[in-house]
């Protein structure tokens, strides 16, 4: 059994589907920052049979959780301090989401103007489907 | 400040005050002729488009304003790398309301965003073109009387063909509306508009190919042409522009009192020996198009 130590303080992101780790550390920008992070994957889960958890030390502002809610909605999101867990979030489906994905429409505003965000709008929550802010092209999670 | 991007930007009450003000700049238009006196419209087109910015410049020079502008992007900043946004905050400065006509999709809301006048989309790709859509709402009340209790089918290209997707969304909004869809099967309308509009608003619809078929039902045909620019491929564009054409002997089979409307430019879609018929609207359309735009400029303006 492989035991990774308890963190002071920061997050520990459980039940990500296995082999999701990696990725989610990219989209979460954790390579920038100044922090130890813990990447356990394929930890035996009764409820996932496999499963991947990020352990990230450091200040508990620090990590932008509308990005995680558009990543992953389902992650556990346990914060903490003193070594104690204080709280668990719950992630939602963020309403917009910056500069996580871009707009493949070739056709985009977004695919020629300089430094323009790549905005994305939820607008069917049930169907988790996104649109570009400007050309309404569809990213869909489903 | 207000700007419109998207036909659906005004409510239902907003657009019947919208074509009263037409209706009322058409029958009496001594009364605005003076209205924008001092004030500049700046046509910003970075594509070429004669109906759409001469509608826009014609509507401002009845109004009593001025013009100035670009036709097309060679002949602006952007031939040298400008961006958008850097162009509206120049344009702002000189003007005092901006029609932008753009290739890419969603360039007018990235102009709105930076601009200190208001702005209005003249068509972004093949995204949205929010006044040909009230061109059309304005032409079908003005002549039927009313935007409800009919059924509308609209021919052609119904994929790319942005004033389509437009008039559906604006249309739904009224009682009794039902849409018959006439496309080849390559061109058919994207699921979204099926699923997200159409089935979700329990719309009564349905999709066929053959013209013949559907036209004594109809209470307004909606022509619309395939556009070469939509398309990545050469090939498909020439198996499919000449798909449908509407002529004597298929206006034979509609009611005495149908109207057929199309956006324009037509190139054979729609066969010249169909212009004579008292149902063909499609020239009258534009001349509605300016007293909305008219009425577009003076809300947006704030000069009501």
């Amino acid at each position: 059994m492989l035991n990774v130590g308890k963190i002071e303080e920061g997050f520990v992101l459980d039940h990500m589907n296995a082999g999701e780790s990696l990725r989610i550390y990219h989209d979460l920008k954790l390579d920038e920052l100044d922090c130890t992070v813990a990447m356990i994957m394929n930890a035996k889960s009764e409820k996932m049979g496999k499963k991947d958890i990020l352990k990230v030390e450091c200040p508990i502002d620090m990590l932008d959780l509308d990005v995680l809610g558009f990543i992953d909605h389902k992650i556990t999101v346990n914060v903490i301090k003193d070594g104690e867990i204080v709280e668990k979030k719950r992630l939602y489906l963020p309403k917009e989401i910056k500069n996580v994905i871009k707009c493949k429409n070739p056709r985009c505003i977004t695919s020629i103007e300089q430094e323009l965000d790549h905005i994305f709008v939820l607008t069917d929550p049930a169907n988790e489907t996104y649109r570009c802010k400007y050309c309404e092209e569809t990213y869909s999670r489903i | 400040m207000r700007h419109l991007m998207s036909p659906m930007d005004f409510s239902v009450e907003e657009l019947e005050n919208l074509m009263d003000l037409a209706e009322d700049i058409q029958n009496v238009p001594a009364k605005y002729a003076h209205k924008c006196d001092g004030r500049i419209l700046a046509t910003c087109f970075y594509e070429p488009s004669t109906r759409t910015r001469l509608s826009f410049e014609s509507a401002m020079l009845r109004l009593g304003g001025k013009v100035l502008g670009f036709a097309t992007a060679d002949s602006s900043s952007a031939a040298k790398g400008e961006s958008v946004s850097d162009t509206i905050r120049i344009i702002s400065s000189y003007a005092d309301i901006c029609a932008m006509r753009h290739p890419k999709e969603g360039a007018p809301m990235v102009a709105a965003s930076k601009s200190w006048i208001p702005v209005i989309n003249a068509g972004d790709g093949g995204h949205q073109h929010p006044t040909q859509t009230l061109t059309d709402l304005m032409t079908i009340r003005s002549l039927k009387g009313s935007l409800s209790d009919m059924t509308i089918g609209l021919c052609g290209d119904l994929k790319f063909g942005r004033t389509v997707h437009s008039l559906i969304n604006a249309l739904i909004r009224y009682e009794n509306v039902s849409f018959v869809f006439i496309s080849p099967p390559e061109l058919r309308i994207p699921d979204y508009i099926r699923e997200d509009v159409l089935i979700k608003n329990n719309i009564p619809f349905k999709e066929v190919i053959k013209l013949d078929d559907v036209m004594p039902e109809l209470d307004i045909l909606y022509m619309t042409r395939v556009q070469r620019e939509r398309f990545f491929n050469e090939e498909d564009y020439v198996r499919l522009k000449d798909f449908y054409i509407l002529n004597k002997e298929k206006m034979s089979l509609a009611k005495k009192d149908m109207m057929v409307l199309h956006p324009l430019p037509r190139v054979n879609e729609i066969s010249v020996e169909v212009d004579d018929d008292e149902r063909a609207m499609y020239f009258k359309q534009v001349r509605y198009g300016m007293f909305i735009r008219m009425a577009l400029i003076l809300t947006l303006l704030e000069l009501v």
